[in-house]
């Protein structure tokens, strides 16, 4: 019975691994074959073209020269590789200043035919319309439409995932404006966190100690909207103060509040390491003569540097992965940070704040998973950082 | 156990008349607190029924209406051609009602002299062609623009009445909702934003707008938004399947009656019947219901 119920306990376990590792694996495999579905999806919105008149040479368009014409930044064909035409752009809402209620029909049946005429009639035209609408033999051209590329959506600068007709994916602002807000996140919190921790595990009396520990492990438990809110209410407006902004919400506000947020990570694990320092390496170098200033720098500190670096890359993980308190003071603003004073915008505040309404499936909702698996890259790299560094001084330790 | 049995039998019983019997709205959240308001005086005088109602968006109200997992779909804009295709796809059909409108109100902070501009200025503010407020008559300061995220049906609306469908800058700050907005405009000199009328508030000063090239100014209210002279309203929309219009129409009409429509009011949107006109809404708003998407 004992020796059936060890095997039992044995196989449980074993499965519970399997299980666990299979399920973690399943959610990484998710994650990337929504993600890669991206550079599937075509350029222009599904089931919709872009119809040229016929004498119109152009037929390549990228997406950000698509959403240049529309926007009526570009003008004239000419900067296209066009005739000197000037463009006119036509979506269905325009239909109503081209054609009168009666032309249209009860239920629009006539709008596809209305507008391929009026397309076929103007040189300069480009519309934007919905495939089936097209009658069959239009006597017109369309752009052809190619499917997103890499390039694109890994060094475009612009994010843009509900423009019409034509989305840019340009992922480059937030990836840059996650490692920005995280790199002064824990630029803040490790001087402070470290410092903490040696306090704490090595120079506060007992007394102290446990009156300090707790409020510190508090923080822990404090919900991230809280700090999003304290954030908002009054880091942004005394920042916008002390240096003079013309706005508040900016990288530094979101820095300031996220090495709030990674303090307590840091500190508890860095001193958990220290405390757990043999005390007979302590008491070695005390007994060598060492001051307690020299045993806390040259013994303990060193003998705890993976604790300590764990701590560090658990503390970058909560900078890099937090959301909703950089949603709210950050800004949104999608451009590439060139100072910590200005607004950005970050790859989890972007899931979170944009994932509800983008429909399944979509080119949208898609790049959204691919930012997901950015984020997977980053934290797996910083993950094997950790894992070096502690394995490197464990080599030298032993 | 016996015992057991028969509690679960009739809990499940009870579950499956509740669910039977409910009528389930689901979609916007800007329409959410009006249709609550709503259901629940509706349910006040119909006291057997019951009547659950759920936010999440436009799009996935409008998505659950084929999947059957709501009644009636609250949007704040109108459906999209996309969304029709679907629905035909599946033959079904969309019948759609305008409840009431909304007026959004382009809000600056109260220390900023600028008092009215015109949809073109708008326009070039919103999409970073004008970045000083001297350029429209205020100080000299820097214009700071503030959004909603791009998932909010208020988003989509600014950009189709007042930006003409073009994009919005890509420096523009989007906020995660109407509170955050009131908020930065309140502590930044030289900010502007856009909210629904129902948040206007006095740490925010609303702006006067042209949409005829600055010949006729218009600040947001009520009565403005009501007859027309106002010009960036919306209406809000129910989408239900005509084939069980039975079951809702008697919340619809109580929605679209005297009283459905003077909480209406009271919730901070326009009523569809303005108490002294003439049945017909706002022109910029009939306009919008008429655009051709299909």
């Amino acid at each position: 019975m004992k020796r059936f119920l060890e095997k039992a306990v044995k196989w449980l376990l074993t499965a519970s691994g399997f299980v666990t590792s299979a399920v973690i694996l399943l959610i990484i495999g998710f994650l990337f074959t929504e993600g890669a579905g991206l550079f599937r999806e075509k350029v222009i919105e599904e089931g919709y073209v872009l119809a040229l008149n016929r004498e119109n040479p152009v037929r390549k368009m990228d997406a950000a020269q698509i959403k240049a014409v529309f926007d009526e930044d570009i003008t004239n064909w000419s900067e296209l590789g066009g005739p000197d035409l000037p463009i006119e752009t036509f979506r269905l809402e325009d239909a109503d200043d081209y054609f009168s209620e009666e032309e249209l029909g009860s239920q629009y049946e006539n709008a596809g035919s209305l507008i391929a005429s009026l397309v076929a009639s103007r040189p300069g035209m480009v519309a934007f319309v919905p495939e089936t609408l097209i009658p069959e033999g239009a006597d017109l051209n369309f752009i052809e439409d190619s499917s997103i590329s890499p390039a694109e959506v890994f060094a475009g600068s612009e994010w843009y995932p509900t423009a019409t007709p034509a989305p840019l994916f340009g992922m480059w602002p937030l990836l840059a404006g996650t490692l920005w807000v995280s790199f002064f996140a824990i630029l803040f919190a490790l001087p402070f966190g470290i410092s903490i921790a040696v306090y704490m595990a090595e120079v506060a009396s007992e007394r102290v100690r446990n009156f300090l520990k707790p409020v510190i492990e508090l923080l822990n438990g404090i919900p991230s909207v809280v700090y999003g809110f304290f954030g908002l209410i009054v880091i942004v407006p005394l920042l916008q103060q002390v240096f003079g902004l013309p706005v508040g919400e900016s990288g530094l506000a979101g820095s300031l509040v996220l090495a709030i947020m990674a303090l307590p990570t840091i500190v508890t694990v860095a001193e958990d390491a220290m405390r757990n320092c043999p005390r007979s390496l302590r008491e070695a170098s005390l007994a060598l003569g060492a001051t307690k200033w020299q045993t806390i720098s040259r013994v303990v500190i060193p003998s705890s540097m993976s604790g300590i670096a764990s701590g560090v890359v658990l503390g970058i993980g909560r900078a890099v992965g937090e959301t909703m308190a950089v949603l709210m003071v950050t800004g949104n603003a999608a451009v590439v940070p060139t100072s910590i004073l200005e607004p950005l915008r970050t790859i989890p505040a972007t899931i979170a704040a944009e994932l509800g309404e983008a429909p399944a499936g979509g080119a949208h909702y898609q790049s959204l998973f691919l930012l997901g698996v950015i984020l997977f890259f980053i934290t797996f790299f910083i993950n094997l950082c950790v894992e070096f560094i502690s394995s490197r001084n464990r080599a030298k330790n032993s | 156990m016996k015992k057991r049995h028969i509690l679960i039998t009739v809990f499940a019983a009870l579950c499956v008349h509740w669910t039977a019997d409910a009528q389930r709205i689901k979609g916007s959240d800007t329409l959410l607190p009006l249709t609550q308001e709503l259901a629940e005086e509706y349910l006040a005088e119909h006291p057997d029924e019951e009547i659950i109602v759920t936010g999440g968006g436009s799009g996935v109200g409008i998505a659950a209406l084929p999947e059957n997992t709501t009644d009636i779909a609250m949007a704040s804009r109108r459906i999209k051609f996309s969304e029709k295709m679907k629905f035909a796809g599946l033959g079904l059909e969309a019948s759609e009602v305008i409840v009431a409108y909304d007026a959004l109100a382009v809000v600056v902070n109260p220390s900023n002299p600028v008092d009215s501009l015109t949809r073109e200025q708008l326009e070039a503010i919103f999409r970073g062609k004008i970045t000083n407020w001297k350029e429209v008559g205020g100080e000299d300061r820097k214009i700071v623009v503030y959004s909603r995220e791009t998932s909010s049906g208020t988003y989509e609306f600014f950009k189709e009445s007042v930006l003409d469908n073009k994009n919005y800058m890509s420096g523009v700050l989007s906020m995660p909702a109407t509170g955050a907005i009131i908020q930065s405009v309140r502590q930044t000199k030289g900010a502007i934003g856009y909210i629904g009328l129902a948040y206007l508030n006095r740490f925010v000063k609303p702006l006067a707008v042209s949409y005829d090239g600055g010949a006729h100014y218009a600040y947001p209210s009520v009565e403005t938004a009501s007859d027309g002279s106002y010009p960036i309203v919306r209406p809000l929309y129910y989408y239900y399947d005509p084939e069980k219009e039975a079951a809702v129409s008697p919340f619809i009409s109580y929605a679209l009656s005297e009283k459905g429509q003077s909480s209406v009011l009271e919730q901070g949107f326009i009523p569809v019947t303005p108490p002294a006109a003439d049945g017909e809404p706002s022109p910029e708003a009939s306009e919008q219901g008429k655009s051709v998407d299909d």
